[in-house]
């Protein structure tokens, strides 16, 4: 048993935080980059150096690139053999995120009563957790702050097994063609596949962790990835939507076994300027 | 391609010049107002009751900044989705609003308002908001303090980069878009 203090998961939680929100990741900067090279539209081509500059800015100033700071994401991987001292899992993340958007400058965008008062509660919190318990005796973190734009385009269909590849395939396309300009483009593609109706958006939504140019080892998720980004930069959408062949930087596919009746799939938009996650191993 | 160097607040004949697809710069003055100060706004107009500030020739920005560090002019300041306004925007333009910042697709309504009203709509890049504040030289409240963060400011830019989206002839780069680099 290895006892670990829960302090220590308040501190990377603020951490992780703040320079997700100040520094872009090597993956992100790195698609940029590339993307500024490949697109031909001469106002997309404006867009991609406005965002590789903002990057430069943020670090520089220690701005938020975007002044949505986000929902707090939390995923989790507690060993078995961990013994967490000193007070609750939970509430130390929420400890983290409170002092992460106070020390930080960061915007605070969580309302309570979402249906009717819609108060701010003032500290960003709470984050969103997920926990997995799994073998070992570290925790590993991985800590995005998914900005509402983007998610506010995201969807979830039921498909039918009849529907099959080819209808995951119109129904991302058709996710990323109503998003348009609206998701920030552009976007990394979370698409879940299979689990249920809650599981395949979490699928999604984790997919969206994986580095930018990482290759997915599964082959057919691979090759469904593949399809689907050249499918996506065909739509001419563009940097911000003003027309263009980069519409999005990646498309990372997770998929997982399901019901015979059913293929459900979810698409999780993150809007490319600001595809911010840390990962931390305690 | 070059940017148009234009002015805020903006009279009718640039705005009317302007086409959707041009690079602009902004000089001058902008206001700021996102959701809470659109609703005080409209519900003012529809009681018949005087606005806090006068909308003729302004141009109004979606904006929702981070905090500023102590010492800062204002902090991360990119534009919100624009649709969210949309519900409130024509009585804007009734009242003489001439142009806004923001981003995404406007309504069907919205996209006649302007046409009607001679007035424009820009977008600025979403996700370059710590560039965005750096053309920001002055912020102060002018109306709703109550709203905190979504008080109605004046923002004076310099510079401030943006593109026209919807222009006062019915031209829509969005719809554009797809039509000219889809395949």
């Amino acid at each position: 048993m290895r006892e670990i203090h829960v302090d220590r998961i308040a501190e990377a939680v603020r951490d992780a935080c703040l320079e997700a929100n100040y520094v872009a990741g090597a993956d992100v900067r790195r698609a940029f980059t590339v993307a500024r090279e490949r697109e031909v539209s001469p106002l997309g081509q404006q867009v991609l150096e406005q965002i590789l500059e903002n990057m430069a800015i943020a670090e520089a100033d220690r701005v938020p690139m975007c002044q949505d700071t986000g929902t707090v994401v939390v995923f989790a991987e507690v060993g078995q053999d961990v013994h967490l001292v000193g007070g609750g899992f939970e509430e130390a993340i929420n400890r983290g995120v409170h002092e992460a958007y106070h020390v930080g400058y960061l915007r605070k965008s969580m309302v309570e009563r979402p249906f009717t008062a819609r108060r701010n509660t003032r500290d960003n919190t709470p984050a969103i957790i997920h926990t997995r318990l799994v073998p070992g005796d570290r925790v590993r973190l991985a800590i995005l702050a998914k900005g509402g734009g983007a998610e506010n385009m995201s969807r979830l269909a039921m498909l039918t097994p009849a529907h099959g590849r080819e209808g995951i395939v119109r129904f991302v396309l058709e996710t990323v063609q109503l998003a348009g300009p609206n998701a920030c483009p552009p976007v990394v593609v979370g698409v879940g596949i299979g689990a249920t109706f809650d599981r395949v958006a979490t699928l999604a939504k984790q997919a969206l962790l994986r580095e930018i140019g990482s290759e997915n080892p599964d082959p057919e998720e691979a090759e469904l990835e593949a399809e689907l980004l050249a499918a996506i930069n065909r739509l001419g959408i563009g940097p911000h939507g003003f027309g263009g062949r980069i519409t999005a930087l990646a498309v990372h596919v997770a998929s997982a076994p399901c019901h015979i009746a059913s293929l459900p799939v979810a698409v999780n938009l993150q809007c490319g300027p600001a595809a911010r996650h840390r990962e931390v191993e305690i | 391609m070059e940017p148009k160097r234009i002015t805020a607040p903006l009279d009718a004949d640039t705005a009317t010049r302007l086409r959707a697809g041009d690079a602009v710069l902004i000089n001058g003055t902008l206001l700021t107002a996102r959701d809470a100060a659109h609703k005080r706004l409209t519900e003012a107009l529809a009681s018949g009751e005087a606005l806090p500030v006068d909308l003729r020739d302004q141009i109004v920005y979606y904006v929702g900044p981070t905090p500023a560090r102590p010492g800062a002019i204002i902090g991360s300041a990119g534009p919100t989705t624009s649709g969210r306004m949309d519900p409130y925007t024509p009585a804007l333009l009734a009242a003489g609003l001439r142009g806004m910042i923001g981003k995404g697709h406007r309504s069907p309504v919205v996209r006649d308002a302007i046409v009607r009203h001679g007035a424009v709509y820009f977008a600025a890049v979403g996700g370059a908001g710590a560039l965005l504040a750096r053309r920001i030289t002055a912020a102060e409240v002018v109306a709703y303090p109550d709203l905190g963060p979504e008080a109605i400011h004046r923002l004076t830019v310099v510079d401030f980069p943006a593109i026209v989206v919807n222009d006062a002839h019915g031209g829509d780069l969005y719809a554009d878009a797809a039509g000219r680099y889809g395949e």
